[in-house]
């Protein structure tokens, strides 16, 4: 009878969770074996015949690239970004609720919106970027038409976008730290830098060790600027993987294909989580 | 679980319908350009139901054509009535695939009905015609247009009224059309041609235009590899790399509009879907004109089609098809016409006092109607989808310098014959 509670207790959200979650999971799990089905060739068991058109598809190995770039660009910069302004805006300064609210701002705009504002911002000739590179004689410049400029473009924007977001969690964190630590501190003649690095920064570990894996999670998941940026090209030279999911479930009509894609996403994504969890855990200090 | 549900679902409904037999309907249709189009349609529902009062239309808004189709498709898959809809000509290989379509030939059976199967523009036809039965009715339809800043061609000393109508003629304008600043940075362009999004629809324009089209009849060959489609593409790069009268790279599609109505390029190539918003923008006079020819003229022809779903009832399928009857009828083209700037689907339309008048005082509506005579139809196979994105990525492949012409369109054309090969 004490297990029925239990159960109910745990009811709603293992049903979410199952009907949501793990069940789609599985789902993905057992389509990615099937080829998919038409009404004239209907759906049959391939085995890993999938898995094996994907490690031959030249677009798979370069969106795995260019996703590896994006998250390479997005993540320690948009983390070093956050930590700078938490600190900043943490400190007595005059209009300090201002501040802190233009720092947020942009991450209560939603992504489609962003996008459209950084697009005018990137087109040659009338955008933003080339009028004020063009007050000092720069020659225009086809951002987003230019394959080795394009990732930077989105870079750029995706850490405008997220950088204020982390900062949330370091201002909450910074705020909770002692301030008998920084008095201590002074006393004992510590620097500013020695007192940040030796104190400060490995009291906010578990901070960073959340936000690090949000941006991990972020930098695969976040895709909605593509379909108003660049739709993946030029040439897919900004095609980031879940994009490419969403293209060959709905623009090819495979949904075998795109289901073996997002399991190696889920499978990436795992990965991820563990070693983050595992590696760095051993270094984070919980109080 | 799925059948159980609609069956309740239906069950529900029989119950609240009244005795009087009446018909159901329910569609879907996209919106690709800009304007309050959801109410036109609307009113074009209220007054089909007005003089049909045993027939009920519920016309669902579903979003651009790629989610318009989504939506569609998950519809029919899980059971809820749909029996026809608005999607995007070139689904048709899709739709059959899936055996979901059925041909109108297959319901209009009737001499009048007859005729009016063949009342519309030929080339408007020709994506929604399969194995010689008309799946596809044209609705909201555009071709490819060029757009010219009539101020800037007199300020480089050309003729305001005499557009470019060859390939040489648009690259020599272009290039003196082409303005630089005192440091040498050009600060208006000759010409645009958008070449991300829709990147193989412009293309198939230069092919057309250089004698080629890029697909048979039938949906399973691509001509990507011919020597004059190849030519076309080194025309489009060279445009930018050999005489400077474009940006080399890519063109969005969605800002290119805003840079001709700024003047950063005296000429752009866009879809006559445009045509309102730049009358509406523009501050200099502007003309539009059919493009320029190399060896022809030519554009593809893009946008919607009427199909009618194989999941109906025999009298769903007569009422739909009325209403597809009455809503496509010269009069109420003509009102789509000039709502949109879509061209209108026949030439009866343009013989109605309404579109008549609106065509004697602004006659750029009627470019993209004479130029239908050129035109051919929107790139379109078995696994479209697929096919398009290879010639898409061959495109931009060559426009940023990556790959040349030839071997990007070699390419392209490798992977298509792999993907079409079952389809022969």
């Amino acid at each position: 009878m004490k297990h029925v509670y239990g159960w109910l207790l745990l009811a709603p959200a293992a049903i979410l969770l199952v009907g949501f979650t793990h069940y789609p999971a599985a789902a993905t799990l057992f389509q990615s074996v099937f080829s998919t089905g038409t009404a004239v060739r209907p759906s049959r068991f391939v085995g890993l015949g999938n898995y094996a058109a994907l490690v031959e598809d030249p677009t798979f190995w370069q969106v795995l690239g260019n996703n590896f770039w994006f998250a390479l660009g997005t993540i320690p910069t948009s983390i070093a970004l956050a930590l700078l302004m938490a600190i900043w805006v943490n400190g007595k300064l005059p209009a300090r609720a201002l501040v802190r609210m233009s720092y947020f701002t942009p991450t209560i705009l939603p992504m489609i919106a962003v996008a459209n504002l950084w697009l005018y911002f990137y087109t040659p000739q009338i955008g933003l970027l080339d009028k004020v590179s063009g007050l000092f004689g720069a020659p225009s410049h086809n951002w987003l038409g230019d394959p080795h400029t394009v990732m930077g473009c989105l870079i750029a924007m995706t850490i405008w976008k997220e950088a204020g977001f982390f900062m949330i969690f370091y201002l909450a964190a910074l705020q909770s730290l002692p301030p008998e630590l920084e008095e201590a501190a002074r006393i004992e003649g510590a620097s500013r830098w020695y007192f940040f690095w030796r104190v400060t920064f490995p009291l906010l570990m578990p901070t960073t060790l959340f936000v690090l894996v949000n941006a991990t999670i972020n930098s695969f998941k976040l895709v909605d600027h593509l379909f108003i940026l660049t739709k993946g090209g030029p040439d897919n030279a900004s095609n980031l993987l879940l994009y490419y999911i969403y293209q060959v479930a709905f623009s090819f009509f495979d949904t075998a294909y795109a289901a073996t894609l997002t399991v190696i996403l889920l499978f990436l994504l795992g990965v991820f989580a563990i070693l983050q969890f595992q590696l760095i855990e051993k270094r984070v200090h919980y109080r | 679980m799925k059948k159980l549900l609609a069956a309740i679902f239906i069950g529900f409904l029989t119950a609240v319908t009244p005795a009087q037999a009446v018909t159901e309907l329910t569609f879907y249709y996209p919106i690709a350009v800009g304007g309050p189009l959801t109410k036109v349609i609307d009113n074009l529902v209220a007054g089909f139901q007005k003089e049909h009062p045993d027939v009920k239309i519920n016309a669902v808004y579903a979003g651009n054509y790629d989610d318009a189709r989504i939506k569609a498709l998950a519809a029919l898959k899980a059971g809820q009535p749909a029996q026809m809809s608005v999607l995007f000509s070139i689904d048709i290989y899709e739709l059959l695939e899936q055996d979901l379509i059925v041909a109108f030939d297959d319901v209009a059976t009737t001499p009048e009905d007859k005729a009016w199967l063949k009342s519309f523009y030929p080339a408007l036809m020709a994506n929604g015609t399969y194995k010689g039965k008309v799946y596809g009715i044209p609705f909201q339809r555009s071709t490819i247009v060029m757009y010219w800043n009539k101020d800037a061609f007199k300020e480089a000393g050309l003729d305001p009224e005499k557009p470019p109508a060859t390939w040489n003629e648009m690259t020599q304008m272009a290039g003196k059309l082409v303005k630089k600043d005192g440091s040498g940075n050009v600060s208006r362009w000759g010409v645009m041609v958008p070449s991300t999004g829709y990147a193989y629809w412009m293309f198939q324009a230069f092919a057309r235009e250089n004698g080629q089209d890029l697909m048979n009849k039938d949906g399973n060959q691509t001509n990507f590899a011919h020597p004059d489609v190849i030519g076309a593409l080194q025309y489009w790069r060279d445009l930018g790399a050999k005489h400077k009268v474009m940006p080399e790279g890519t063109i969005e599609w969605g800002t290119l509009r805003q840079s001709f109505t700024e003047g950063k390029t005296a000429i752009m190539w866009h879809t006559t879907g445009n045509l309102t918003a730049v009358k509406d923008t523009a501050k200099f006079p502007f003309g539009v004109a059919m493009l320029p020819a190399s060896k022809q003229r030519g554009s593809p022809t893009g946008g919607g089609n009427w199909y009618l779903f194989k999941k109906s009832t025999p009298a769903e399928r007569k009422a739909a098809l009325e209403f597809i009857k009455w809503v496509t009828a010269p009069e109420r083209t003509a009102e789509w016409s000039i709502a949109t700037g879509y061209v209108g689907t026949r030439a009866d339309a343009y013989e109605t006092p309404k579109l008549k008048d609106y065509v004697s005082g602004f006659p750029q509506a009627a470019v993209a109607r004479d130029q239908l005579k050129f035109a051919t139809a929107e790139l379109s196979t078995f696994q479209t989808g697929r096919v398009r994105k290879a010639l898409d990525d061959a495109i931009q492949a060559a426009l940023t310098g990556g790959k040349s012409p030839a071997d990007a369109l070699k390419s392209a054309q490798q992977e298509a014959d792999r993907l079409l090969k079952a389809y022969r």
